[in-house]
């Protein structure tokens, strides 16, 4: 691996696990998962978040340059590593914030314990099977031409762009990595787990589901069935954004945290 | 030497319903059950008339396809040991990491074993990239699956003192107990397929058989690379030749001519065996993202998956699936021409990478027909095979090696 990769953010130890952790801002503190692309310490939404929260988002296992151990193969797994890391910082009374499968990390942790969290902010999150065996929630993310891929997944996506030929060995390493573990966490059953919907109930901390207008990779009704699942949750869009508003809206994006926060 | 027959049995008149993609997502509308069950018959009279001419059979299966109607090696390889008489039946092979119940395999393999009295070759491949989305395989620790079934499989096919349990990473079985046990003890010989150099370090431990398919003269350096790993795992002497395998194409007629348009209609394998949707080619973690960015930083490309061909002398011949006869010729691929040509070429071939065992030669691909397939079958059991078996026994000889009883 390169040394001091010019996105990677600090590491931190996880219950033994090596994990990129990018830790910014003053006020309440906010947990944020990122979705499938993993995220950088450079990202725009980590500093809008950070003028109002204690922004604390690490790169999951597999995710990044954090380390994946053996054993992990679940979801489940992801969400037991980020209750360890809640627990490890002594964060309370927090908002956890989680997009696509960062936003099903956040609802299996909800439906585990919400001692430490005071409010759900759920965006384009995977994870529940709504209809029959052969309704497909989802388009297949690994079945897609990476242009159709890119069209479904963003309201403009020129937002998806990357060149390998510009990118350094450790970049496209990355970017591989992320996509690698999304299939070891997602591949079958394809973004859910059978169990997930039948829980939410059991949250009760309140809950926002937002929604990227402008993602086809699953449509807003999605959305609305995750939001009625969950006892008094709320269901918003966001215009002009896919499956990642946090990357194309992130000010929209901060600012509706905020709001539902306050 | 050994010399199977080996046809993926394909179903060409489909090959124009899709530019992109022939393979995974292909719609089955295309396919005409009657002219499938005209074809299947054609494709195992061929076999039976391989098993005549005293040639060996090779079967492989590929899944959602109209490249190869062969959706389970088992079950062709299931009537060839019944209705074929003294031929080996390899499989190479049963893609052991995406069948999610490699116990099921392991008593179909038994069963082919017994029912043709011993006469099965038991091969195990990794597969290609675009057999994972119609297996559902996960593409991640894919190589771990592998040897795992690789290992249930060995243990259920030579336990005969009751059941035990089996609780892996990947599987786990309360009762493996398989009946029957299988006719050739302790167990069928194994093959490996690999087109790595790494590849060949497990298979070479084992002293199991290393199959590279169409891989021209990159297979001396894998075929180095087993001996190496044979001696390093201190194995006794040098490397049987029987332990080293090579794949690549035929086409022979009494005319050069005749056995160059022979050899062109094999080609059309080449020609179409990758046309498959881009999603497909390169599942995320089928090759391990840190080899894979290495590749991809090399190529600029995020689908790196060529597959250049290489001469005798190291000239790169430019892309596979593109070159020409005489580039497959020359990338030792393909051996065609007059019965004279082709032994001529294997023969180089053969000495240039150091020599194997076992020849699998693709001698129908595309729409070659029936008649086509039998002449090309009978010109080489008739006029190649005694002289390459001779020549085979000959350098063994020269190499200090155990020459086998002739079959």
């Amino acid at each position: 691996m390169l040394d001091n990769p010019p996105d990677a953010a600090p590491f931190v130890s996880v219950n033994a696990i090596k994990t990129e952790l990018v830790r910014r801002g003053k006020g309440n503190p906010l947990v944020f998962l990122h979705p499938e692309l993993g995220i950088g310490a450079g990202a725009p939404v980590l500093d809008r978040l950070a003028a109002r929260f204690d922004v604390v988002a690490p790169s999951l296992p597999g995710y990044g340059r954090t380390e994946l151990p053996r054993s992990y193969s679940s979801v489940d797994d992801l969400a037991y590593f980020t209750l360890d890391l809640i627990e490890m910082l002594d964060l309370r009374n927090l908002v956890l914030v989680g997009v696509s499968i960062g936003g099903w990390v956040a609802a299996e942790i909800a439906t585990k314990t919400t001692e430490r969290v005071a409010k759900l902010v759920l965006v384009n999150p995977s994870g529940i099977k709504t209809g029959g065996p052969t309704h497909r929630d989802m388009a297949d993310m690994f079945a897609l031409p990476q242009k159709e891929l890119e069209a479904a997944a963003f309201h403009d996506p020129r937002h998806a762009r990357f060149d390998p030929q510009a990118a350094t060995e450790d970049e496209v390493y990355v970017r591989l990595r992320n996509r690698e573990s999304t299939v070891l966490f997602g591949w079958s059953p394809y973004m859910y787990n059978p169990k997930l919907l039948g829980r939410l109930h059991r949250i009760k901390v309140p809950t926002l589901v937002l929604w990227g207008a402008s993602d086809r990779i699953a449509p807003a009704d999605y959305g609305r069935a995750y939001a009625r699942a969950i006892p008094g949750a709320r269901f918003e869009t966001i215009e002009k954004a896919g499956r990642f508003p946090h990357i194309e809206q992130p000010q929209e994006f901060a600012d509706r945290i905020a709001a539902f926060a306050a | 030497m050994r010399v199977y027959h080996f046809t993926e049995q394909p179903y060409p008149d489909a090959w124009d319903k899709d530019p992109d993609s022939i393979r995974a997502t292909l719609p089955s509308k295309w396919c005409d059950p009657v002219k499938a069950a005209d074809l299947y018959h054609e494709y195992l009279d061929a076999w039976q008339l391989a098993d005549e001419l005293g040639l060996d059979i090779f079967v492989n299966e590929h899944h959602s396809t109209s490249t190869c109607l062969t959706a389970s090696a088992n079950l062709i390889l299931g009537i060839l040991a019944r209705t074929t008489k003294r031929a080996r039946l390899l499989g190479l092979g049963f893609p052991i990491a995406n069948n999610p119940h490699p116990l099921r395999i392991a008593e179909e393999l038994a069963m082919i074993d017994v029912i043709s009295r011993g006469r099965l070759e038991m091969g195990f491949v990794k597969g290609v990239p675009y057999e994972i989305h119609p297996a559902n395989s996960l593409p991640v620790r894919h190589t771990e699956r592998f040897w795992e079934a690789h290992d249930l499989i060995m243990k259920a096919l030579t336990t005969h003192d009751g059941p035990f349990s089996w609780e892996g990473e990947f599987f786990q079985y309360r009762n493996v107990n398989v009946w029957p046990r299988p006719y050739q003890q302790p167990h069928p010989p194994v093959w490996i397929s690999a087109n790595s150099v790494p590849s060949a370090v497990p298979i070479a431990q084992r002293g199991h058989v290393l199959g590279t398919v169409m891989t021209g003269y990159k297979a001396k350096a894998l075929f180095d690379e087993y001996r190496r790993a044979w001696a390093a795992a201190g194995k006794p002497g040098p490397v049987p030749l029987d332990r080293l395998c090579y794949a690549g194409f035929v086409g022979v007629g009494k005319t050069r001519a005749e056995g160059h348009r022979r050899g062109n209609l094999v080609m059309a394998y080449l020609r179409t065996n990758a046309i498959v949707g881009e999603a497909f080619k390169n599942p995320p973690g089928f090759i391990p993202a840190r080899p894979a960015a290495k590749m991809i930083t090399q190529t600029g490309s995020m689908t790196f998956l060529s597959h250049d061909l290489y001469a005798k002398d190291g000239s790169n011949l430019g892309e596979f699936t593109k070159a020409d006869l005489q580039g497959t010729i020359d990338g030792g691929l393909m051996f065609t021409g007059t019965p004279d040509d082709v032994y001529r070429q294997m023969v180089d071939f053969y000495d240039t990478v150091g020599g194997f065992g076992h020849f699998l030669m693709m001698a129908q691909a595309g729409t070659m027909n029936y008649a086509d397939t039998a002449e090309n079958l009978t010109l080489f059991a008739r006029e190649v095979l005694p002289r390459l078996t001779d020549y085979h026994r000959k350098r063994q000889k020269e190499m200090g090696l155990p020459v086998p009883a002739l079959a």
